[in-house]
């Protein structure tokens, strides 16, 4: 089964990784900009990262069969900075004309403060002013439930954002319902630890149904597994799942998501002509 | 929705995996009290006590109520707080 991982941090992975993929049916990665692990210092510190995540990480994908797609911002671990962050929301629109750049994100919240607050709302400004997709990153353990009721808070306030073209990502049990009734997109993060496990997620499938559900491995340089949506349809398969639900879980779904930005140019590969990949 | 399995068929499923779940909390819990030191009042040790009261309630929606325990409440006063805040 072709699938699609619509969050996930290639930057962090070896190009072993991407071979791993592709042999289990991966054909579309999308990449948001995160926080590299430390606090970068200067607005060209983003843009030299912009610059690999539009050029080469597009290419290493490319030699495997696997589209690489992305989102820039910059990330609420550094919104704290308020200054520098004005200077790199001044700076992405260089960028977002570029061939596979799919929107705004990963923006959001971490520890749900008031400059987290006034960088995102400054994100979402200049996404409305663009029209660009957006992704968004819920904060981790105790501080999600505050900080995703936040984030919808926010979003709602705002008129020119399209719940159709937002994305609210690593939601839980406690939170899939809240952004799902207010008819944004919900993406559920399959992490070892914090988050969620695939059978979890399949869990909530079954609880909330699929429509507007994405599944997605988040793998980064953290304790992650790049190939956590495979094991979450080898889950959906062991329950007695059918196919086309789980097709629709892992592909339909993001290619739906993503088709709305005008930077995703992907030929479905049944479109192309070529066979579907009996991976997994 | 949609999963169309028995109750019995997914408690055979589930049975070994929740069984070594369980143990390991229990050993995880000896370990804790094993160690020296005091700890009976620590609120991480009080959230871990009502996890652990919340699975046995008979109704479904566990996953959620403990999510919601070990979660910071909801303040929907949040954007006056953050207007007298100086972070």
């Amino acid at each position: 089964m072709y699938y699609i991982d619509p969050h996930i941090h290639m930057v962090s992975r070896t190009t072993d990784d991407y071979e791993t993929l592709a042999k289990m049916g991966c054909v579309v990665v999308s990449e948001p900009a995160f926080w590299a692990g430390y606090d970068r210092g200067s607005v060209d510190g983003f843009r030299d990262y912009f610059e690999q995540l539009t050029t080469f990480e597009s290419r290493r994908a490319q030699s495997y069969g696997i589209r690489h797609y992305t989102w820039l911002c910059i990330n609420a671990k550094e919104a704290e900075n308020v200054s520098l962050s004005r200077e790199v929301i001044a700076m992405i629109p260089e960028f977002l004309d570029r061939p596979g750049v799919l929107g705004i994100g990963e923006i959001g919240l971490n520890k749900n403060t008031k400059n987290e607050a006034t960088v995102f709302l400054e994100h979402l400004d200049l996404a409305a002013k663009t029209d660009e997709q957006i992704l968004i990153h819920t904060p981790h353990l105790e501080d999600k439930y505050q900080g995703t009721r936040m984030i919808l808070d926010m979003l709602n306030d705002d008129r020119r954002i399209d719940p159709t073209r937002t994305l609210v990502d690593h939601v839980e049990e406690h939170t899939v319902r809240h952004v799902l009734d207010s008819g944004f997109w919900a993406g559920m993060t399959l992490y070892p630890v914090s988050k969620c496990t695939p059978a979890r997620a399949a869990d909530i499938v079954e609880m909330c149904g699929p429509e507007r559900l994405l599944v997605n491995s988040a793998g980064d340089w953290g304790p992650s597994k790049p190939t956590a949506v495979p094991d979450f349809i080898l889950e959906m398969r062991r329950r007695g799942h059918s196919e086309s639900l789980i097709r629709r879980v892992v592909y339909e779904n993001p290619l739906q998501f993503f088709q709305q930005s005008r930077g995703f140019d992907f030929e479905p590969p049944e479109a192309s002509g070529a066979t579907a990949a009996t991976a997994i | 929705m949609i999963s169309e399995r028995t109750r019995l068929a997914v408690l055979e499923e589930e049975f070994l995996p929740v069984r070594a779940k369980i143990l390991e909390i229990a050993a995880s819990l000896d370990r804790i009290q094993r160690a020296e030191g005091e700890g009976s009042r620590d609120p991480n040790w009080l959230q871990i006590q009502s996890a652990l009261e919340t699975l046995l309630e008979d109704q479904a929606g566990r996953a959620e109520r403990v999510q919601m325990l070990f979660s910071r409440p909801y303040n929907d006063q949040w954007r006056e707080t953050h207007k007298h805040s100086t972070s």
